[in-house]
């Protein structure tokens, strides 16, 4: 393989894993923070319990999304130096301020979190946990503002004396919609991965008898939350389909599978490409069950107007940068897309279920109790994932859209022997660190809230003396 | 301000960063290598890691700010060093993640091989970006082969010369002192005395090897190679750690930490005021050098980064030195009084 495949592998590699834990810090950081000032308010001991059970899942979780945070902000000047040399003006940017808004709040006050308990007055150990979790999510933002620039780039000028783009308008930047829209899409489905966290993990304890009330309100939590935070997954989605429609053009028609301009424009349910994924060999669209025009509502909310298909978008892009294939890697983007879609429905369907199923009395006899919500708890890592390779491949084959491609972005000076060692060196870390990660989440989920309140699972209260 | 003073302004920002990096998660990195020979027991094992449990983290930030600063406020030298450097960032940043999640799981069984297993990756985890950053230091006073386009030319050997190899040895020293020096503060009882005799042994190897790097440094011509001569700042650097030695014989701790922090607070300065102007000297050719002119961000990013530093770097500062001053006294290894 060339240096720039091997390049792409270990970027998708090592993103895609940190993607993977992500999303759970993201939202289960509120969910701790709510249940420990739940605790302040009511003195309800279940709360407390509660703050330190879920706290603890969060922490082994948190570990892991923190420590190959580090790998990312390295490697836009490992790998790809060239990048950083023609956009690192405007990119930067946002990635200081992450370090220095974020990652300091963060970590800082994870630590006082942690080992603060009677060290610290309650109201600031308290205080501690919501400051973690605005931190996460503040990174989370100035992440996707620096992406959302490389999708959508704004507020900068090409300045011929040094062949670099450089920022102008720093505002510009910072409320960039495609940005916020991410957030918003990253966000809520932070919540709604941590919801579904939640509710596989109390299933299995209420199916089990075990720690009834606390995992039953530890149910009804993930519950609502879930639901609400689906539909505003959902929202953010289609909002930001719409917005793909108006900037990103080729690759909303590609996650379509829509190769030639139309209005009003037809909905694709299952399109099978050729193997070279340039041509449609057989497709099945909502015209044909009665629904034409369903691909125009969702780029612009209403059932005719034109999309555009990839043909001409083709030839478009050819016209204005030159010979070349301007095509996104199709049966990627359209698979991920639906892949995605599909497990946000159901989540959204499933979350609802589960609400509504609260009502009763008796739930967690239910035969469904035993697999619905474990199995549910698939859906969010899947389409998180799904939404991550789609966002990142539907821009190909640019690196910042219509500025620079990922082919002339890549580190000039690594060698494939380099290029070897450090993906082989990531792939053997990160597969053992997902080994050890995933048996101490089983056994902590496992053990219960009682045992969270120990050092150790596997201690006997007895033996531990303090609580902590 | 004019684009020249914003350039120095930032080139000292970043200095500054590099610096808090040094002396925060200098002692955090001695703390991690000293882990398994000092502790013998688990609960002493425990001690040592809470004494920088709740703020190993927050410092190792000032790494990940000092590379984000580097990015935004000079791309090229960014570009450079991280491409250039890639093995060794690579082996540094297997360090830090080895670390960072032993930190959090190696008390979640109480088998004692596990535990064992997790605090060698500790120690591990702290030699490694200790030993790697000490190299690359030592190799930018040096001088690394970048051609006329900016582009490092050599690969991971390049930087294992003998110079280089020196810094990197001097750095784990001088951690592994700074480190027992902090654990003389924050420990008590038996344990605080087994790191004291550990700082006198330390103290002389990192006494040496700093006087050797120093004589080096100054023969070999890689002593003021930019317009500032940094005049008596070594030499200061060299005196405070002769004085730290008659403090740590003389059990007057935090004397002895306070030498050994400005130790590696004045060995930055030095680096950052020899080099100056230059970020990254070219041994190819001088006129290739990386300067913080020709690496540097437009004017108007520098002049937004400046008011982002100036509002959040004071607010940061306040409150992590907030988190110190809570956590300020000694840790004792009577099991229930320990944080898992």
């Amino acid at each position: 393989m060339d240096p720039i495949t091997l390049s792409r592998w270990q970027f998708a590699l090592t993103t895609i894993y940190h993607w993977l834990f992500v999303p759970l810090t993201l939202g289960m950081g509120w969910f701790v923070a709510f249940m420990q000032t739940r605790y302040y308010q009511t003195r309800d001991e279940t709360w407390r319990k509660m703050a330190k059970f879920w706290g603890k899942l969060f922490l082994i979780n948190f570990a892991i999304g923190v420590v190959t945070g580090i790998v990312q902000e390295f490697q836009f000047g490992m790998n790809w130096s060239e990048y950083s040399r023609y956009v690192g003006d405007i990119f930067g940017a946002p990635l200081a301020i992450e370090a220095l808004l974020a990652f300091f709040m963060e970590s800082t006050f994870l630590g006082v979190w942690i080992f603060g308990e009677g060290r610290v007055p309650e109201k600031v150990h308290l205080a501690s946990i919501w400051l973690v979790a605005i931190g996460s999510n503040l990174s989370a933002l100035w992440i996707l503002l620096a992406n959302g620039w490389m999708q959508h780039p704004v507020g900068y000028v090409i300045n011929e004396a040094n062949g670099r783009a450089e920022l102008v308008d720093f505002f510009a930047l910072v409320t960039n919609p495609k940005g916020w829209i991410f957030f918003w899409h990253t966000i809520s489905d932070g919540l709604a991965t941590a919801a579904f966290m939640i509710l596989a993990v109390s299933a299995w304890h209420l199916v089990r008898k075990q720690n009834v009330d606390f995992f039953k309100r530890s149910f009804h939590m993930g519950a609502l939350v879930g639901l609400i935070a689906s539909v505003l997954v959902f929202l953010g989605g289609h909002t930001m389909g719409q917005y793909m429609y108006e900037t990103q053009p080729m690759k909303f028609a590609a996650i379509e599978a829509h190769w030639e301009t139309s209005a009003p424009a037809d909905f694709s349910i299952i399109t099978i490409g050729d193997l070279s994924g340039k041509r449609e060999v057989w497709s099945f669209r909502t015209s044909q069950i009665g629904i034409p025009g369903v691909l125009s509502f969702l780029a612009c909310n209403n059932f005719s107007c034109e999309v555009k298909g990839v043909d001409e978008l083709q030839a478009e892009a050819v016209a204005q940068y030159g010979p070349g294939d301007y095509v996104p890697l199709m049966v990627v983007t359209y698979w991920t897309f639906r892949i995605m879609m599909t497990f946000g429905f159901i989540m959204m369907g499933a979350a609802a279920w589960f609400l509504w199923n609260t009502r009763r009395k008796d739930y967690e006899n239910a035969k469904w109790m035993k697999l619905v919500p474990f199995g549910a708890l698939f859906l969010p890592y899947l389409a998180n994932a799904s939404g991550w390779i789609l966002t990142e491949m539907g821009r190909q084959p640019w690196i910042v859209y219509g500025l620079l491609k990922v082919e002339d972005a890549v580190s000039p000076n690594l060698t494939v022997l380099d290029l070897w060692i450090s993906l082989i060196g990531y792939t053997v870390v990160y597969g053992a660190l997902a080994v050890v990660m995933v048996k101490l989440m089983v056994k902590y989920a496992k053990a219960g809230p009682d045992a969270a309140m120990h050092e150790s699972v596997d201690v006997a209260p007895a033996l531990v003396g303090a609580d902590d | 301000m004019s684009y020249e003073m914003l350039q120095t302004i930032w080139f000292i920002l970043i200095a500054i960063l590099w610096i808090g990096f040094y002396f925060l998660e200098g002692f955090d990195f001695g703390v991690g290598m000293l882990l398994p020979f000092l502790g013998k027991k688990d609960e002493e094992r425990r001690a040592i890691i809470n004494t920088i449990g709740s703020v190993w983290d927050g410092n190792e930030v000032w790494l990940l700010t000092a590379g984000g600063a580097t990015f935004a406020a000079f791309p090229h030298w960014y570009a450079t060093m991280f491409s250039g450097f890639y093995l060794a960032l690579f082996l540094l940043l297997v360090g830090l993640i080895i670390r960072g999640v032993s930190f959090e799981y190696r008390s979640k069984n109480p088998d004692p091989k596990y535990r064992n297993r997790f605090d060698w990756m500790i120690a591990i985890g702290s030699f490694l970006p200790a030993l790697l950053l000490g190299t690359a230091f030592a190799n930018l006073a040096r001088g690394v082969p970048i051609n006329e386009n900016m582009m490092y030319t050599g690969n991971l050997f390049t930087l294992l010369n003998p110079y280089g190899l020196l810094g990197g040895l001097t750095t784990v020293a001088i951690f592994l002192l700074h480190g027992a020096n902090f654990l003389s503060l924050k420990l008590e009882g038996e344990l605080r005395e087994r790191v004291n005799g550990f700082a006198k042994k330390l103290w002389i190897v990192a006494t040496i090897l700093y006087v050797i790097l120093g004589i080096f440094t100054y023969t070999a011509g890689f002593w003021a190679r930019g317009i500032v001569n940094p005049g008596i700042v070594p030499i200061t650097a060299i005196v405070v750690l002769l004085v730290a030695g008659y403090f740590i014989n003389n059990k007057m701790e935090g004397w002895a930490f306070i030498m050994v922090a400005l130790n590696i607070v004045l060995t930055q300065v030095t680096f950052f005021t020899m080099t100056f102007p230059n970020v990254m000297i070219s041994s190819t050719n001088p006129a290739y050098s990386l300067t913080i002119y020709n690496a540097s961000s437009s004017q108007y990013t520098l002049t937004v980064m400046s008011i982002v530093a100036l509002i959040f770097v004071p607010i940061v500062l306040a409150y992590q030195g907030w988190t110190y001053y809570m956590f300020r006294k000694r840790i004792s290894t009577e099991k229930k009084t320990l944080v898992y």
